[in-house]
């Protein structure tokens, strides 16, 4: 836990704008010269309950949500619902407020809207005890009536920032810079008169002996606040991506809003469909007539997506899906993180899958593997999926604008131009052999286009012959098949040639203890190792993003490497370890897991205390919702 | 220049390049209907002027799933029920394609329903042809969504109780822009009707009546026929939706009792496209998006320039 650092937690209710007023608040710490990093927290209820967004801003590089938080402003829930409703959910207004005091760190600051919640329920909640045991600064403030006075009672956000830059002791120059990007006329005028009073009348009513301020810093290079669905929706457009099918489904829906928005623009189609099984057919079918065409869902939606995932594997049309994964099974937990379908993603659809998974653990890799997917599924004629989950999806970061500044990728890959098809090999009767086994190199055989020249053939999901016709020998299914399947060994030597980045090492390198994690974990982890060297301990990491073809080199020689593995991941039932011992089989004895799946992240303090907990064998249980599952034989 | 030559070439057409050079025969039974629908489109195409590289016949699972491979066109044979939402995308991935979709009554009007109503009400501009058999064939006859109400098989051994699926209504009601019924037995007709639905500009449903000799001996051949533009005993009006409903309406009704009513039944021609829709609201490509990635010249857009407001 470092004192350099800020995480601001605004809370209100759903429709209080809690999103935009925290991705201003966001982006004006980024501007001052601060990396940044958000978590927003969803409520479960479709009308009404509250939420709350953290940004957590340093001078130094931040990679997690961090370990709780350190300024509580506590807009209230002015959607507080009819009096009826209380009788079910009890005070509705003061829940933004007492719901969140628990993970408040010692010394942490409190303001709240005392314009909407009443003295009486405050007193209720014994605020001012608590405060006095854990050392809470608490200011009341009348952010409400502030913003009632000099604009309209919606503008109490804005009122709550000011008050926060007060106390924080931080110009107002990048808020109002921001205001007035996204506002104008009297609405801008009214919210900068509401933060300028609410900035003096907070200096003017309070002797501040609080510690925290902002922190400072600065960037060498112009930064960009972007989430992980931002990401991947980029990655795919400088892949030349401009077809998208989709059906909604949270968390899945940004990534398909931001092309929809994106793409009339950019001479790009985007189709929402009637259902998933719909979504994957279209992309698939666009895939066909030679257009770059991606489809996505979570984890519901993508069961529909089965069959059609199954049928690009075998008609060897490139396709790139994108997963959100959110808490399961079934509905499970809509608006929460799990890494629950990884097993799923990798074999559903019947027969043996040949497709490609990558795991992005952060906002950089969202875009890199992305881009990436679409370069392998059209080089090498196979689906590819790209694993993520609500976390990522919904946390921004701040990154190099210099990262995006690169050519774009629209190349079809092994597409044959109708000159080339001339010189390709054709039957007797002038059907292309589009699943040519014979003269296929790194196991592709080109495909042509359906309206090319000499092109024509046969795509099917049954077993088929060189042209393309259903075809039951034995031969001629062993050559295809194989041939296939074995274009993931070909990709695995690809990847390990030119991406090895795609897994990230971290922490000491001579480490005996290594923990493992994948995707979205990456972040919380890596901190973790990070600070357990800092204290001493000799640990290792890394995050792997290859799912499928895996890295087999690389993770054997991680695992001899170490005596013992901790492998962490978002599920109870040990997903990713399970992957690892099939494909090497071996490690079992070395690895133990730790696993949760309470709908939130993992914190960096919990993989701490997980490694304490099982290093040292300790007879007890970790404080955490967190579960420990020991190695094989153990 | 375009990268899609086999499109929109002058030349006279033989209906015989339509017919693979080289093996597979059709595997259908002897006296199967599904001849008639791979004979007509065999006369159609050359007919409206197309060749067999600017046509992509996209079908389901069954034995109607076949066509294409007894159509010597580009082909798709998908799965069992999706053969529209792979056909209407690769119209909009490539507009100047002709795209044909087939299917069987299981296949388009059970396990697909879902995709034939959306497509119907979106009005893609492609053409759907249904093998009505009234059963499931490739799976040895089991009751199908048209399978007439007491239909007995494997599967309702004691009747079904279901009625059956009208499918041309349902498909009037679901926004088609022209729906026909025609049959096997029927060749002339049948090659008119599919002429007509490949030309026109928007959904063209064609429920196609073919006999199933093996597994539905107790249907009718579907003879006699009456084509209802023909018979002086029918009066309605094509280009009317309220006609054209009720004229639908019996023709499903009297099949039951073995009359077998075919011909057009709705034709619009003014309603737009899909395609056109999406063109309006500024939402489909100007140039065909499949063509792009073959011009050098296209400018891509890329996320750099997207970044001011993540600043």
């Amino acid at each position: 836990m470092s004192d350099d650092e800020l995480i601001w937690r605004v809370a209100g209710g759903s429709g209080d704008g809690i999103d935009s007023t925290s991705q201003n608040f966001a982006k004006a710490l980024m501007r001052s010269g601060l990396d940044v990093f958000t978590h927003r927290h969803y409520p479960s209820r479709i009308r009404g309950g509250h939420t709350y967004v953290e940004i957590r801003a340093a001078a130094h590089e931040v990679q997690s949500r961090g370990d709780g938080y350190n300024f509580l402003l506590s807009l209230g829930d002015s959607f507080a619902r009819n009096p009826q409703e209380e009788a079910y959910y009890g005070n509705e207004e003061i829940k933004p407020l007492s719901e969140n005091l628990d993970e408040l760190r010692e010394g942490g600051i409190i303001v709240y809207d005392e314009g909407l919640v009443s003295e009486e329920d405050v007193e209720e909640i014994n605020l001012e005890e608590r405060a006095e045991e854990n050392d809470w600064h608490v200011f009341p403030m009348d952010l409400r009536g502030l913003a009632k006075e000099h604009g309209r009672e919606v503008m109490r956000n804005t009122a709550g920032v000011g008050v926060t830059a007060a106390l924080l002791d931080m110009d107002l120059e990048h808020i109002e810079d921001l205001m007035s990007d996204a506002m104008g006329g009297d609405i801008l005028e009214a919210n900068l008169e509401i933060l300028h009073e609410a900035y003096d009348m907070t200096n003017e009513e309070y002797e501040f002996e609080h510690d925290l301020r902002a922190p400072t810093g600065s960037h060498d290079t112009e930064q960009a606040l972007l989430s992980g669905s931002n990401a991947i929706a980029y990655g795919a457009i400088d892949a030349g991506c401009r077809f998208i099918a989709g059906y909604p489904m949270t968390p899945w829906t940004d990534v398909f809003t931001i092309l929809s928005q994106n793409f009339p623009d950019m001479g790009g189609i985007s189709e929402q469909v009637e259902d998933e099984i719909a979504a994957a057919a279209l992309a698939l079918g666009a895939s066909h007539a030679g257009a770059k065409a991606m489809s996505g869902s979570s984890g519901g939606g993508f069961a529909l997506m089965s069959e059609p995932l199954g049928l690009a594997e075998m008609t060897e049309t490139p396709l790139v899906l994108v997963e959100s994964m959110r808490a399961g099974p079934s509905t499970g937990l809509p608006t929460k993180p799990e890494q629950g379908d990884l097993e799923f993603v990798l074999y559903t659809s019947q027969g043996d899958s040949s497709r490609v998974v990558f795991a992005p653990g952060t906002i950089e890799e969202a875009y890199e593997q992305t881009r990436l997917a679409f370069e392998i599924a059209w080089d090498y004629q196979i689906p590819v999926i790209v694993i993520y989950d609500q976390k990522l999806s919904g946390e921004n970061k701040n990154v190099d604008v210099e990262f995006f500044d690169r050519e774009p990728a629209p190349d079809l890959g092994s597409t044959l131009t109708e000159e080339e098809l001339k010189e390709a090999a054709h039957d007797a009767s002038g059907k292309f052999k589009r699943f040519n086994y014979e003269d296929a190199e790194n196991n592709v055989a080109p495909r042509s286009l359906p309206g090319q020249k000499g092109g024509r053939y046969l795509a099917t999901g049954n077993e088929h012959s060189p042209v393309g016709h259903i075809e039951e020998d034995p031969d001629n299914r062993v050559a295809q098949m194989t041939r296939r399947i074995e274009k993931l060994d070909t990709i695995r030597d690809e990847l390990d040639e030119e991406h090895p980045s795609n897994q990230t090492y971290y922490g000491d390198d001579d480490a005996d203890y290594g923990i493992i994690t994948w995707g979205s974990s990456h972040g919380a982890v890596a901190e973790a190792v990070e600070r357990l060297n800092e204290d001493g301990h000799s640990v290792k990491g890394v995050t792997v993003s290859d799912m499928m073809p895996f890295p087999e080199a690389e993770m054997t020689e991680f695992l001899e490497s170490v005596d013992e593995a901790m492998v962490v991941e978002m599920n109870a039932t040990a997903q990713f370890r399970g992957l690892i011992q099939k494909e090497l089989g071996l490690f079992g004895e070395k690895m133990t897991s730790l696993l949760k799946y309470n709908g939130n992240p993992f914190e960096p303090a919990e993989v701490v205390e997980g490694y304490e907990v099982n290093l040292a064998e300790e007879d007890r249980e970790p404080t955490a919702q967190v579960r420990i599952e020991p190695a094989a034989g153990d | 220049m375009s990268a899609f030559n086999a499109i929109g070439e002058e030349r006279e057409i033989d209906r015989d390049e339509f017919t693979p050079g080289v093996e597979p025969q059709p595997t259908w039974c002897p006296g199967c209907g599904d001849f008639g629908v791979l004979k007509s489109l065999k006369q159609a195409l050359p007919e409206v002027g197309k060749t067999p590289e600017e046509v992509l016949t996209v079908t389901g699972i069954g034995c109607s799933g076949k066509l294409n491979s007894y159509l010597d066109t580009y082909g798709f044979h998908t799965i069992h029920g999706r053969s529209l939402p792979v056909a209407r995308a690769a119209k909009l991935a490539n507009p100047e394609l002709e795209v044909i979709a087939a299917g069987g009554d299981g296949d388009g009007y059970g396990i697909g329903g879902n995709h034939w109503i959306h497509t119907a009400r979106e009005n893609h501009d492609i053409t759907y042809i249904v093998f009505n058999n009234e059963i499931f064939g490739l799976t040895k006859g089991q009751t199908s969504p048209t399978s007439p109400k007491g239909h007995k098989s494997k599967t309702q051994p004691s009747g079904s109780a279901k009625t059956p699926l009208r499918p041309l209504s349902m498909s009037l009601n679901a926004g088609a822009s022209y729906v026909a019924r025609t049959a096997a037995v029927n060749p002339n007709q049948a090659k008119e009707i599919i002429a007509e639905a490949i030309e026109h500009d928007g959904f063209a449903h064609v429920d196609f009546l073919t006999q199933c000799p093996t597994w539905n001996k107790d249907a009718r051949q579907y003879v006699p026929y009456i084509d209802v533009q023909e018979s002086d005993d029918y009066d309605f009006d094509v280009h009317d939706r309220r006609e054209a409903a009720e004229m639908m309406y019996e023709t499903e009704d009297v099949l039951k009792e073995g009359t077998v009513l075919t011909g057009r039944y709705y034709i619009d021609d003014d309603r737009p496209s899909y395609q056109q829709e999406k063109s309006a609201v500024g939402e489909m490509p100007d140039q065909p998006l499949a063509e792009r990635y073959f011009d050098e010249d296209s400018e891509w857009e890329r996320s750099y320039d997207l970044l001011d407001r993540h600043k």
